[in-house]
């Protein structure tokens, strides 16, 4: 008996905390370094398709975006349900593509310049007739190298 | 002179002060890496081509995508499942390639011909003259333009996967993979580039049927 009332009036010693905020702190740097806040947001729905054969962009800091899709349901009263072209925060026609690729190229270094992937985020249900519209543009805009940005799948038959 | 103690400082909570900014961060970072079909446009010719060099209709691989996303290939009625097979057979060009000798291939006449060139390894080969040209309608939808894509470039990656294995024991995605290293495996890797040169020209869309 004597045993157990001896264990009882020995209260475990709390376990130290005190290593905590490094712990904590730790990890804050760690997120803090890696995040990259989002630029944009989006006013196009942006529904990607899928594909088997996608490769990884590499390099973020080389890659420009442009979205085509419906306007998002909170925007549709004010303008309407055709598909339309983002780019960065606003709404654009054809013709600022050709500004938008001038604009992106002065903001990387000169032998960065010829390096830059566009990539093309469009709603699937989006009509080609935009999208055509848009890679004229772009080869008017000496802006060649493209990517058709899809989710990778295994199968695509559906 | 009286001696006061200074008390130390309740630094308790400061494990909460830094929790509330970690989950800050952790809400507001973004660490999608974007994936997609790599493609390059054609660039504008400076001066308009007068007259651009003829090419035989027996080395072009037709693919055509209507307003409606149905798919006609050399001028056959097919679905998107059986276009990658297809593809690869026209590419090929020839069941025993790259063994031929014939280089008008004229025992296959609806498949390209040939012709002999340098490629680094192997030396002299004779290689396929394909092209596949892709039309699309204004109607068409991005998501089927995207799948048709995707069976073309996947048809290449096969047929060089393939290529690959058979001469080097590598498939092709390994060579690449290691490429980086070795000059060697990077010589490797032209070689069988070069035999299967992606070749996907987009012709000038028309405007039949669909709205935009």
């Amino acid at each position: 008996m004597s045993k157990f009332r001896k264990k009882g009036k020995k209260s475990q010693p709390a376990v130290n905390t005190a290593a905590l905020p490094d712990i904590v702190f730790m990890l804050l740097f760690f997120f803090m370094v890696t995040t990259v806040m989002r630029e944009t947001s989006l006013k196009v729905v942006n529904k990607i398709p899928s594909a088997t054969e996608v490769a990884k962009l590499e390099k973020k800091s080389l890659v420009s975006y442009i979205y085509i899709g419906k306007p998002i349901a909170a925007l549709e009263d004010a303008f309407g349900s055709a598909p339309r072209i983002q780019l960065n925060d606003a709404f654009a026609s054809k013709e600022d593509i050709l500004l938008f690729v001038e604009n992106e190229k002065l903001d990387r270094s000169e032998q960065e310049r010829n390096k830059i992937t566009w990539s093309l985020k469009v709603d699937k249900n989006t009509k080609m007739g935009i999208v055509t519209d848009v890679k004229q543009e772009l080869r008017k805009a000496d802006a060649l190298k493209l990517n058709y940005s899809s989710k990778a799948t295994d199968n695509i038959a559906n | 002179m009286a001696k006061r103690e200074i008390s130390e400082i309740n630094a308790g909570s400061m494990a909460d002060i830094a929790f509330l900014l970690l989950i800050f961060f952790l809400v507001t970072t973004t660490m999608d890496t974007d994936t997609g079909l790599i493609r390059r446009l054609p660039a504008i010719p400076d001066e308009p081509q007068i007259d651009p060099p003829p090419i035989k209709k027996r080395n072009i691989f037709e693919v055509l995508v209507n307003a409606n996303d149905q798919l006609l290939v050399e001028g056959e009625y097919m679905q998107i499942t059986e276009l990658r097979a297809k593809a690869k057979e026209f590419i090929k060009s020839s069941p025993n390639f790259p063994s031929v000798v014939d280089v008008t291939n004229a025992s296959n006449p609806g498949l390209p011909e040939f012709k002999s060139e340098e490629v680094p390894v192997f030396g002299t080969m004779l290689l396929s003259k394909q092209i596949v040209s892709l039309q699309n309608d204004n109607g068409t939808s991005y998501n089927m333009y995207v799948k048709v894509q995707n069976e073309l470039v996947a048809a290449y990656n096969e047929l060089r996967n393939e290529f690959a294995l058979q001469k080097f024991g590598k498939t092709y995605t390994e060579l690449v993979q290691q490429s980086k290293g070795s000059e060697a495996i990077k010589e490797k890797m032209r070689a069988v580039k070069k035999v299967y040169p992606q070749r996907i020209s987009e012709a000038e869309p028309k405007k039949i049927g669909g709205d935009e």
